[in-house]
């Protein structure tokens, strides 16, 4: 799992990118667009073990 | 202690009894911009009137976070050392979400820099010193308070302006006209040039304390910036210091708020104490804003030339307006000098070029921290929270938060007046001890070539050569052979791996506007 910075430079772009992505969007529509994002994205992991220990990640981070 | 605001002299300018000889350059306002901009002109040799409609430094809390760049620029101006030494130099910046610290940053300045990577200090103490810098200079400089400027008409080869005071109106003429006013810029209003950009609906309480103790942990100043703290819920603070005890407190507050009820001090006081405890603290000054983010296409219309937030204005976060604005300063002072003194006017369009690309970048960046702060959707929200909910844990996304990306130079490289593909090409100077003194100091102001071998370099007329000693940190920052072409901003624009008289000297040409 890589949890250190690695989008550099881009990370500010990229997250406007994402905002970009949910523009206009219903709370349903955006949930939507969430989930096939991370189906996509799954995909191109496409590392069972990554993407085990990634989900695990996910699941464990505190709620604040 | 609070802020002695003495207003500057007025009298009758000569004007209003018989017509005056042709200005080289008008300035309209007398802020930090309008100021610097004469400074910077009046040290290239060139004569400018002052026109501002009031007659004090600018009251409340305005800019107050000026980045290396703009010190170093203003250590070009004189009044770079006064500020630092007034000014408060921060380094560490803590962030809070709800209650906790989840991540701290130290601008730790790296070692063999003249000046740190920020200060606090209120504008109008930049102001008045910039005000007495221009007293200093007053054979260049014409410094005309409660002179309010009408109107102007273009008339393409030089501009009037039409001009009020308290004994009554009178008409000028300048070869040129600069525009300083400021955001609310009657000219740019005058001539009906749009000003587009995006406005954000959240209003913002900006409050200045004067406080008898440290509200921080440590008795260093520090910038401690919450989001959803306990002591405001659902929303963003900051907190700031500034010298003489004066802490800048911004506290976002929604898009639903009535303006007037929130700059009161009955709901003013209990946001404050509830931020800082049961602390006795003098109230210096209280506003309510919503911010913007727009910007001219142009910024050279004729002979009106626009600087500063009459050009563009920014967010607050990241301390873009200021410091923006000093680099349009820095940028024209020294092209308009040439232009006067006979250069290609080729030469202002490369400021529109230059200036415009440096406030686009400007207003990206404050708009995407302003974003990151105000999400407009439930959707922009959950994004937002768990960024700072995996932020406690993971460094990646501490990286995502954005509370304002702090002001850097922007590069000017693959521009009209630059030449070469070196990755230095474009990018301001990288100051650097230089004999009893910095690198800044002795390579601003005209062109330079600043060589770093002993291969036999001399420049064109019009460019001195400074040499570089060999050190170890002039081979980190700069290389250990060639030479590079410094324009008088402190911009690199060219780099030469050998002494070769013809490239020098082509690259000199381009860089003042000329076709080569």
């Amino acid at each position: 799992m890589i949890l250190n910075d690695n989008l550099g430079a881009q990370g500010d772009t990229l997250y406007a990118a994402l905002m970009q992505a949910h523009e206009g969007l219903s709370a349903e529509q955006s949930h939507a667009l969430n989930a096939r994002l991370v189906l996509i994205l799954m995909n191109e992991i496409g590392d069972a073990d990554r993407l085990t220990a990634l989900l695990k990640e996910a699941r464990n981070t505190s709620l604040g | 202690m609070a802020y002695d605001y003495a207003p500057f002299p007025y009298g009758a300018p000569p004007g209003l009894t018989a017509p005056e000889p042709r200005h080289p350059v008008a300035i309209v306002g007398a802020g930090p911009i309008g100021l610097a901009m004469a400074i910077d002109l009046a040290q290239h040799g060139i004569k400018s009137v002052v026109l501002d409609d009031n007659n004090v430094v600018s009251v409340g809390s305005r800019a107050i976070c000026w980045a290396k760049r703009t010190l170093e620029i203003f250590d070009r101006l004189g009044v770079g050392e006064r500020m630092l030494d007034k000014g408060v130099t921060w380094k560490v910046g803590r962030l809070f979400h709800g209650g906790d610290e989840f991540y701290s940053f130290d601008l730790l300045p790296e070692d063999g820099h003249k000046y740190p990577a920020f200060i606090n200090l209120q504008q109008y103490y930049v102001e008045q010193y910039l005000v007495e810098r221009a007293q200093d200079l007053s054979d260049f400089i014409d410094l005309r308070f409660l002179n309010k400027v009408t109107d102007h008409t273009d008339h393409g080869d030089h501009v009037t302006l039409d001009i009020e005071t308290p004994d009554g109106p009178y008409q000028i003429e300048a070869d040129y006209y600069i525009a300083a006013e400021g955001a609310g810029s009657a000219t740019r209003k005058r001539m009906n040039l749009p000003f587009k950009g995006q406005t954000f609906e959240e209003h913002f309480l900006i409050v200045d304390v004067e406080l008898p103790d440290s509200p921080f942990a440590t008795d260093d100043p520090e910038r401690w910036f919450w989001f959803a703290p306990p002591f405001h819920p659902g929303q963003s603070a900051l907190l700031h210091k500034q010298p003489d005890n004066i802490y800048r407190i911004d506290l976002q507050l929604g898009a639903d708020t009535d303006p007037k009820t929130e700059a009161t001090e009955e709901k003013v006081i209990p946001r404050i104490k509830a931020i800082i405890g049961d602390m006795d603290f003098r109230l210096d000054w209280m506003s309510v804003y919503k911010f913007r983010c727009a910007k001219l296409d142009n910024f050279v219309h004729g002979r009106v030339l626009f600087v500063g937030d009459s050009a563009h204005v920014v967010s607050p976060f990241g301390a873009r307006g200021g410091n923006g604005g000093i680099q349009d300063v820095d940028n024209l002072g020294w092209k308009l000098a040439a232009v006067l003194n006979g250069a290609s006017n080729t030469l202002l369009d490369s400021y529109n070029e230059e200036r415009t690309h440096g406030s686009r970048e400007n207003i990206l960046n404050s708009s995407r921290a302003t974003n990151f702060m105000t999400p407009k959707s439930e959707i922009e929200t959950l994004f937002r929270n768990e960024t700072l909910n995996l932020a406690g844990k993971h460094p990646f996304a501490r990286k995502l938060i954005n509370s304002g990306r702090l002001s850097q130079p922007c590069t000017l490289a693959d521009m009209t007046l630059q030449t070469g593909t070196h990755p230095l090409v474009g990018h301001s100077l990288i100051d650097m001890p230089m004999g009893n003194g910095w690198l800044i100091e002795q390579a601003q102001g005209q062109f330079t070539l600043l060589t770093l071998d002993d291969a036999n370099w001399s420049g064109p007329h019009g460019v001195r050569t400074v040499h570089l000693a060999a050190t170890q940190t002039a081979a980190q920052r700069y290389g250990r052979a060639g030479a590079f072409l410094v324009r008088p901003d402190g911009h690199i624009c060219a780099y030469f791996e050998t002494p070769d008289m013809q490239a020098v000297s082509s690259a000199y040409t381009k860089a003042m506007g000329r076709r080569t």
